[in-house]
């Protein structure tokens, strides 16, 4: 490796004057294939306060598990690309309206769970944290990611139907505190 | 199936750890847990790109946002995007954001005593061309006190955000001047290891400077770089 690696450092306090441009929270325009949803959620520090100067980024595949990318080298049917980024509001609520991703195939082949992939950045993060959303009532016994982590850690990644409102997930993200709702972050 | 070449782990001494005291946020904001390595799939190898479309005029260029110039120093950055092999990362998307020559932020949560300038918003954005360069004009932003310790300030920098060509490659850091006395006291540039802070520190060059117009400063930045070949299984 001839160059070094430009080290990461905190989008910090002021991350809305770079970001905020780019805030996509409708990822689905209509005609786009698949099953509505929509991911809601906290982000939380390591003592439960909310964190109202994050940035919570996500990426997904279309509904038949397809990424709008060239290395997936299946064609995504246009209109979807998968790119979202919310910032926190004043309650560090975040929320996105999208479709819920197809399986996706993993290393080996198999298909893994539908998920979608997060980032998460903050004042006080001098990395960004990289996360996955699964969905209650899928199986995620096989899922390659999912076998990595401890069965009791596996409840931080899946998002839970909202009673009454079909289609809405909650998934909250805790930064920290040693406590069973720690989410699982991942070295990817 | 043959799935995409995976993006090479981090060599150790490239980042900070998550928790570092001397920055207080990160005590409240840092994982206590180890994190979890997976395989990577094309949900890692892939990720949003981004097309020049999503420029308007002037995002590279931080002077012309306005009726009026901003008052500051002018300068020109530029460099060359690449991964760890040298290879160029082009057409990717840069995000810049920073403060004004006097040090104040554009944003509600700034409440340093100094001058908001009303011909400076602060942020822009660029693509790499097909070599990987990327160039755009601002004024040099000024050094701002900040209350993570007694006397606490932060030496001039600019934020960068970058997309690469995957999820693993996305990168969030700050460029920082050569020569700034306040480098030795700030504990986010320090967090990084020793090694490898240097690399956030851009370089006077008079080759990138426009006589009777601007100072130009060089900064490069190097994202992951990826196995050679794909792996069959």
């Amino acid at each position: 490796m001839a160059h070094g690696l430009t080290p990461s450092q905190t989008v910090g306090p002021y991350l809305h004057i770079g970001f905020d441009w780019l805030n996509t929270t409708e990822l689905a325009p209509s005609g786009v294939e698949g099953e509505r949803i929509v991911i809601e959620g906290c982000l939380m520090d390591a003592q439960g306060a909310t964190v109202p100067d994050g940035v919570i980024e996500i990426w997904q595949a279309n509904a038949q598990g397809v990424y709008a990318h060239p290395d997936d080298g299946r064609s995504p049917a246009a209109g979807f690309h998968g790119f979202g980024r919310c910032a926190t509001d004043d309650e560090g609520r975040f929320r996105f309206a999208t479709i819920k991703p197809g399986g996706v195939p993993g290393r080996d082949g198999h298909l893994q769970a539908p998920h979608v992939m997060v980032n998460v950045f903050a004042r006080g993060l001098l990395k960004q944290l990289s996360t996955r959303i699964y969905f209650s009532g899928d199986r995620h016994d096989d899922d390659v990611v999912m076998q990595q982590v401890p069965a009791e850690r596996r409840a931080t990644l899946i998002a839970m139907p909202v009673p009454d409102r079909s289609g809405n997930f909650v998934w909250n993200i805790v930064m920290g505190g040693g406590g069973d709702d720690e989410t699982v972050f991942f070295d990817i | 199936m043959s799935a995409p070449p995976a993006y090479r782990p981090p060599p150790s001494g490239s980042h900070a750890d998550y928790l570092y005291p001397g920055y207080a946020s990160t005590v409240t904001r840092s994982p206590s847990k180890p994190l979890i390595v997976v395989p990577q799939s094309l949900s890692e190898t892939t990720g949003p790109l981004f097309g020049h479309d999503a420029l308007r005029p002037h995002d590279a260029d931080l002077t012309r946002q306005h009726a009026g110039e901003p008052l500051g120093e002018r300068i020109i950055v530029s460099g060359r995007v690449m991964d760890e092999d040298g290879r160029p990362v082009p057409h990717t998307l840069l995000e810049v954001w920073q403060a004004n020559a006097a040090g104040r932020y554009l944003h509600k949560r700034d409440q340093h005593d100094a001058p908001l300038d009303p011909n400076f918003s602060g942020a822009g954005r660029m693509m790499t061309d097909d070599q990987g360069n990327y160039r755009f004009v601002t004024i040099r932003p000024g050094a701002y006190p900040w209350r993570n310790h007694p006397n606490a300030w932060r030496p001039a920098h600019i934020h960068f955000s970058l997309f690469g060509n995957a999820f693993a490659t996305r990168l969030v850091t700050q460029m920082y001047f050569p020569g700034d006395p306040l480098l030795a006291f700030d504990p986010i540039y320090n967090s990084v290891p020793e090694g490898a802070r240097h690399r956030m520190i851009s370089a006077f060059e008079l080759d990138l400077t426009v006589p009777e117009h601007a100072l130009g400063f060089r900064f490069d930045i190097v994202l992951r770089g990826r196995d050679a070949t794909p792996m069959e299984k």
